[in-house]
């Protein structure tokens, strides 16, 4: 039976509005320093890029210390016993059972908020790609901490390599979390829990 | 009187010779220096002639009138480290070979003092041995550049380029930029030249951002030289007007650096592997020339996959359910 469970209080919308945003910003300008693109001024692009990576590094401080806070982290803990099992259904959930119109293998209730393949992508994101992401990030705001050289490669051009390697995993993330807001009770209904904070389910 | 077997004793011999080498040893040094020179001077050829005064801190200048010796401090500027001059590539030639035969004569002439010293075309123009580093373009280069169109004779090679210690492959940033700082931030040897006192280059580079990371790992003349790619290090300073100001002439692939601080490298680099900026990517790094081109292809190949996905599953969302 479809009901409202009301997922997204104040402060995860708030976040997550502003780490969307920030997000948004640093794939642009760091696609348009890196690859020209966008036809963004080097040094706006440059001070665009640094302002929204402190923000999004505040963001992060906030969300992290906020789940221990509020119990938001119960979601996010992962019962190792079975998973890649539950990982696999939910994958041919995906890819086969969708189109079937079968029921989802782990409806959403007040108690899971998440299906196995968001709870592994979204730990997988925010506790090792993001925090990788803004460690080497400030590692490029501040060179002269980096190593010189480290195995003979320059330290700047290894920690270049975390940050355009994290980066482009966590901007694939965005593109398929995006999509995936789009399977919902409705292709908009997930959009709008973000600004409600209501959960329609199935 | 001490009995005359104690003075022919042997103890009495070392006693004496302690005694002389201790009253050596208090021989004031300056003395002792100076006659050292001066009796070596007569007998020295070369260049060890000059550097017996040039290679030290110290000379000494004998009055004609009195026969004093007077110790004088060598200029900074006729100061020859013979390490360093050894070293150099023109460790084989003589003194004179570029300077006045008159510099023989000491206390030197007023004519030697004031000699035109030649600029280095007057030897390498031409020169087969040196035929790879074009210095009759470099010549040309410089003709045109803002030392030259300015300052006109007062400026020479040797402004820069210290011909007693100077060393081809050595140019390392930090050494390029010193021929530039020798001048720029020192204020005596810049008002050689102009009178006026000299910009300071800390306060004028302000505007660029991480301004250490670029003082410590690009060359002046990236942003004050026009590239000239016939020769390896661009010779033609522009004014101050015309210097590199937009980020992306280096941040890019197509980055400003391989045509100048990584030209070599880069020419090397293609040439082996094609692969366009190994250099910048192995040497150093500058955000947006620093791509790699594995890296690059992967990407592209991941995010076509991601797109094509989302594409189908779309397609079947649409056409499937119902």
């Amino acid at each position: 039976m479809a009901q409202k469970i009301y997922y997204y209080p104040v402060w995860i919308r708030i976040w997550h509005a502003t780490n969307a945003l920030m997000f948004l910003l640093l794939i642009i300008t760091g696609l348009s320093m890196q690859y020209g693109l966008f036809k963004i001024r080097f040094d706006y692009a440059v001070s665009i890029h640094n302002v929204s990576g402190i923000v999004l590094s505040v963001c992060y401080l906030y969300y992290f210390m906020a789940n221990f806070i509020t119990g938001n982290l119960k979601y996010y803990r992962i019962k190792f016993k079975g998973f890649f099992k539950r990982l696999w259904v939910q994958f041919v959930y995906y890819t086969v059972g969708i189109f079937k119109n079968q029921m989802p293998p782990f409806p959403l209730t007040i108690k899971r908020k998440f299906n196995p393949l968001q709870k592994f992508t979204y730990v997988s994101v925010m506790y090792i790609i993001v925090p990788l992401i803004i460690i080497s990030g400030y590692a490029m705001l501040f060179p002269e901490i980096i190593y010189e050289k480290v195995l003979g490669i320059p330290g700047i051009v290894l920690t270049d390599l975390v940050h355009v390697c994290t980066g482009f995993i966590g901007s694939i993330f965005m593109i398929i979390h995006i999509y995936f807001c789009t399977i919902g009770s409705k292709p908009a209904a997930n959009f709008k829990s973000l600004v409600n904070g209501y959960h329609q389910t199935e | 009187m001490l009995p005359k077997k104690l003075l022919c004793s042997p103890i009495a011999f070392f006693l004496a010779f302690f005694i002389a080498i201790i009253g050596i040893s208090f021989v004031p040094a300056q003395v002792s220096e100076i006659n050292a020179q001066k009796s070596k001077s007569d007998s020295l050829t070369g260049n060890a002639f000059c550097i017996q005064c040039h290679g030290n801190i110290y000379y000494g200048l004998k009055n004609p009138e009195t026969g004093k010796i007077h110790r004088k401090m060598m200029s900074i500027n006729g100061r020859i480290d013979p390490t360093v001059f050894k070293k150099s590539n023109h460790r084989s030639f003589q003194c004179t070979n570029c300077h006045s035969i008159e510099f023989k004569k000491f206390p030197h002439s007023e004519k030697a003092l004031l000699e035109e010293i030649g600029s280095c075309i007057d030897c390498h123009s031409g020169d087969s041995i040196a035929e790879k580093y074009k210095f009759d373009l470099i010549d040309e280069d410089f003709q045109k550049s803002v030392h030259a169109t300015k300052h006109s004779e007062n400026f020479t090679c040797w402004m820069c380029h210290e011909a007693h210690s100077y060393k081809v492959n050595a140019t390392t940033v930090e050494y390029d930029n010193s021929m530039c700082l020798s001048c720029h931030a020192n204020a005596n040897k810049y008002n050689l030249i102009l009178n006026k006192s000299n910009p300071n280059i800390i306060e004028k580079h302000e505007w660029l951002p991480n301004q250490q990371a670029h003082l410590q790992n690009v060359r002046c003349i990236e942003c004050h030289a026009r590239v000239n790619d016939s020769i390896l290090v661009a010779h033609n300073i522009q004014p101050k007007a015309k210097a590199v100001k937009l980020c992306v002439e280096c941040h890019s692939t197509n980055s400003l650096l391989k045509q100048t601080l990584y030209k070599y490298q880069s020419r090397v680099q293609i040439s082996r592997n094609g692969y366009f900026n190994a250099a910048i990517l192995n040497k150093s790094y500058v955000i947006g020339a620093n791509r790699n081109y594995y890296l690059n292809v992967a990407s592209v190949v991941i995010l076509l996959i991601v797109i094509g996905g989302i594409a189908i599953h779309i397609i079947l969302r649409t056409t499937l359910k119902k």
